[in-house]
């Protein structure tokens, strides 16, 4: 069992979460992530390693609720358990002095960028990072974001902070005054924006790193579920990945597959919320 | 029973195993195979001749002593049965479920020549069956030697090896990356086939009666390499398996609704996915299922499958649908054992032999809408003596599914492989160890069970832990040096 030490609201649907799990913290690495069962019912998810502290031997999460697993984390408090937390898993990232890079985070894919930003930029790269939420409410992390950065941009869909635009309208403009002087690009966040910020990209012919967030179960490369068509040929997400070139990625059939348990999911969600509803009346009629 | 002579012994039919009625069990989870009376079990084992050169131990991977046992049992003196079945056959329980007994035990008993051979699987269970229900941490560990063991994986090479390791006195640390112990015996083989309690038994024995620590969520290769574990510990064993999927290269291979049979189980045992929503993870089972292969693997598969159907169908008041198995060759080549396919027919999975699928169809939503096969006839037998399928030109066919599910054969996780410099792979990704110590080519490592051998039986990956732990204890006895 894995304690929960720390719990922060970032945004109504935003969580963050420090956990001890001295096994995972002591070989975590930037882009690395885990699996998070949270009890005997519950179903393996992946989520990012945040942060690490291999002293503490703990690791931070930081989630969006979407869907049952997550909105029941949601719900959990510092000295709750967890019953597995499985990692760390995947590559980490590969750092190096690129030179100038940029790195793109949307929604929850702020957190995982974060690291990486700053990795990158104590590697003496020339970091220009642009987030973007729908709206001001899920934006979180803009101070770090910024103290690891060389150039800042926040976008919202709905104008409500920062530029009213997508991440992909600054990334435009920056490849466009800088052509040729661009290294690298990472993009985190839904799938749809990662697939736009590759469409961005390649007319620039900028390499871009995405960081795929398939459905998974054992995240070991043990069930072929997180599979991903590149052009050459179905590799495993879990294993060969999580992070790869952005502009091999068949889009299409990422976007589709992570539709697939649509139906399935929005079951679970009513089953739990009955659930926690029979529960409260439990709990509220006996106070 | 009075004393028979062989010929009198020879004239008892087999007796037959009880099952779960087909349409009842094809609806639940619930074991199949119900397991023998005392009464059924003294009359199966009246049958034995007690050959003075018994060929059913030589078909047994592991030399159980047969005919030992089986006296035993005629004897009524379960102790001693189950004493003669432990020197082989840490788990008879579980080798009684699922040993492919015709090839093995029961494929050279000499009763077999005539007519039906002496029912040694079932036996076994009993004996198995018998002895979890009355445990009582018999076998005591040997005094602590104070030496540190590492054993890497927990399917039964790797807790085999633990358990006899732990019982000569040594401390044993298990390390495995899922959240349960078990590895394919809880992943992969159904409820159904072999519940998981039997399962649970043999591995509570280690942890309470042995001291056995086993530690989950751990990926050797991620959480700690095999370098870093023989820093800490004075010798490893390798169990981790084959459990890499693969995939046929055709066209459509990524729609939704096409999965590895490992996926699938995965989903229905682990994550009991047939207790969902109690349980989270969902299973999408589509009315229309096709199983590519026919080994032990697909049976699973196609007959999860018929149950999820079942269950669906009781949900939405609809009708069952189809599952089907797809199979290249003809029904002698079938590889999965035969009470298996016996159950998966009389369970109603449609048998479509002969039939290779060439292409996945799909819709403009990405799913799954049908499979494109052709018809195949067998040519010239290839190198594993089987009679190869050849393709018949312009046979091509559709056939309306909604699912796919490949069992195709699996290879080792490289994950292991990880930080472990000199420990040496074959070219299909299997781990080079001697096959009588399981010794690798790292000091200190020994390997077996599927790892090294490819995808194989429960049967012989107990056997390979229990030679390695014979020879790592020797070894850590200064009796065989490296
Ligand atoms: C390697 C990896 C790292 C990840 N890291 C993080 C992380 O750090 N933080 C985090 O919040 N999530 C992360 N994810 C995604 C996370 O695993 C899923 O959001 C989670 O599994 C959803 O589970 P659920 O039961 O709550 O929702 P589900 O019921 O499974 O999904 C609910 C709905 O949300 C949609 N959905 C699923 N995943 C996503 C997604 N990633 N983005 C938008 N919509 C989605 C589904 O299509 C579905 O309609 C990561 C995924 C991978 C593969
Ligand atoms: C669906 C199915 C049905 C089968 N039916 C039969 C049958 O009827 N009869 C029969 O005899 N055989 C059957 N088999 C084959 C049999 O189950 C295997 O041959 C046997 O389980 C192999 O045992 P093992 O100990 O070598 O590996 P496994 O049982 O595969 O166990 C390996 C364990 O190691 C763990 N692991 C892997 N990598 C790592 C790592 N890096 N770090 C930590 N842990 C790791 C895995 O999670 C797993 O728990 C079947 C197999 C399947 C998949
Ligand atoms: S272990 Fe398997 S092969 Fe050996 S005797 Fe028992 S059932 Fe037969
Ligand atoms: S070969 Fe058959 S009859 Fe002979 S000892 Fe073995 S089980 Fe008994
Ligand atoms: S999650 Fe199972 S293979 Fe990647």
């Amino acid at each position: 069992m894995y304690k929960i030490l720390e719990k922060q609201v970032l945004s109504d649907v935003t969580k963050l979460m420090v956990i001890e799990a001295p096994h995972v913290a002591k070989k975590a690495k930037a882009g690395q992530f885990i699996i998070v069962k949270i009890d005997e019912q519950g179903e393996r998810i992946p989520l990012t390693i945040a942060d690490y502290d291999s002293n503490a031997g703990t690791i931070t999460i930081i989630f969006q609720e979407v869907g049952q697993s997550t909105m029941h984390l949601g719900t959990l408090e510092p000295g709750d358990m967890l019953a597995t937390f499985a990692g760390p898993l995947g590559h980490p990232t590969e750092i190096e002095n690129f030179g100038t890079v940029v790195c793109v985070g949307g929604g929850v894919g702020i957190a995982p960028v974060y690291p990486i930003a700053r990795a990158l930029k104590q590697a003496g790269n020339t970091v220009i990072s642009i987030i973007g939420a729908r709206s001001k409410d899920l934006l979180f992390w803009e101070d770090k974001m910024r103290s690891v950065s060389d150039e800042f941009h926040v976008c919202t869909d709905d104008g409500s902070h920062g530029r009213k635009c997508l991440v992909t309208d600054p990334l435009k403009e920056i490849l466009e005054a800088r052509k040729g002087s661009v290294a690298k690009v990472w993009a985190i966040g839904p799938a749809i924006m990662m697939k736009f910020v590759t469409l961005a990209t390649k007319p620039f012919n900028v390499p871009t790193i995405v960081s795929l967030n398939t459905i998974m179960i054992d995240g070991t490369g043990m069930c072929g579920g997180c599979r991903v068509l590149l052009d050459e040929g179905a590799k495993f997400v879990c294993v060969d990945g999580p992070e790869f070139d952005g502009h091999k990625v068949d889009w299409t059939s990422l976007l589709s597959r992570l539709q697939y348990y649509r139906e399935e999911e929005h079951a679970a969600i009513e089953h739990w919320k009955h659930h926690c509803n029979l529960e409260k009346a439990i709990t509220d009629g006996g106070k | 029973m009075a004393k028979l002579d062989p010929k009198e012994r020879m004239k008892i039919p087999r007796q037959p195993m009880p099952n779960q009625d087909a349409v009842i069990r094809s609806g639940n989870f619930e074991e199949v195979a119900l397991g023998y009376t005392e009464e059924t079990m003294r009359k199966e084992a009246e049958r034995c001749l007690q050959c003075k050169k018994p060929a059913c131990v030589e078909g047994c991977p592991v030399g159980v002593l047969i005919p030992q046992f089986i006296l035993a049992l005629r004897e009524g003196n379960m102790t001693k049965a189950v004493e003669a079945m432990k020197v082989k056959n840490n788990l008879p329980a579980i080798c009684g479920r699922v040993c492919p007994q015709e090839v093995q035990c029961e494929g050279k008993c000499i009763v077999g020549k005539k007519g039906e051979p002496v029912a040694i699987g079932r036996l076994e269970r009993y004996v198995g069956d018998f002895e979890l229900a009355h445990r009582t941490c018999p076998l005591a560990a040997a005094p602590a030697t104070g030496k540190k063991i590492a054993v890497v994986g927990t399917g039964p090479a790797g807790l085999t090896c633990a358990v006899d390791m732990a019982r000569e006195g040594h401390k044993v640390t298990m390390f495995e990356s899922l959240h349960g112990a078990g590895g394919v015996l809880v992943y992969g083989i159904p409820e159904f086939r072999l519940p998981k309690g039997v399962v649970f038994g043999e591995i509570n024995y280690a942890v309470d009666c042995l001291g056995i620590d086993i530690k989950t969520d751990h990926v050797v290769g991620r959480s700690v390499s095999l370098n870093e574990l023989l820093g800490e510990y004075d010798a490893v064993f390798l169990g981790t398996g084959a459990g890499l999927p693969s995939f046929m290269r055709i066209p459509g291979i990524n729609l939704n609704g096409v999965m590895s049979a490992n996926e699938f189980l995965t989903r229905v045992n682990l994550m009991k996915g047939y207790l969902f929503p109690e349980y989270s993870t969902p299973v999408k089972t589509g009315k229309r299922v096709a199983v590519v292969g026919a080994g032990n693997v697909a049976m699973d598969a196609a007959r999860c499958s018929a149950r999820m159907q079942a269950l669906q169908a009781k949900q939405t008041n609809g009708d069952k649908g189809e599952v089907h198995i797809v199979y290249r060759r003809s029904k002698d080549e079938i590889p999965a054992r035969g009470e298996e396919v016996h159950h998966a027919e009389e369970e109603g999975i449609i048998f479509d032999l002969l039939t290779n699928p060439i292409e996945i169809l799909g819709d403009s939503t990405g799913k799954v809408v049908g499979i494109r096969c052709i018809r195949m006839e067998l040519g010239e037998p290839d190198a594993s003596g089987r009679r190869k399928p050849v393709a018949i030109e312009g046979s091509e066919f559709e056939m309306e599914m909604d699912t796919v599910i490949m069992a195709l054969g699996t290879s080792p996780n490289p994950l292991v492989f990880v930080d472990a410099d000199g420990l040496e792979r074959t070219k299909y990704g299997t781990a080079v160890a001697d096959t009588t110590t399981g010794r690798t080519r790292k000091q200190r490592v020994w390997a077996g069970g599927d790892v090294v051998t490819g995808a194989a039986t429960v049967i012989s990956a107990m056997g390979a832990g229990k030679r390695a732990a014979a020879d790592m204890h020797k070894f850590l006895k200064g009796e065989a040096p490296w």
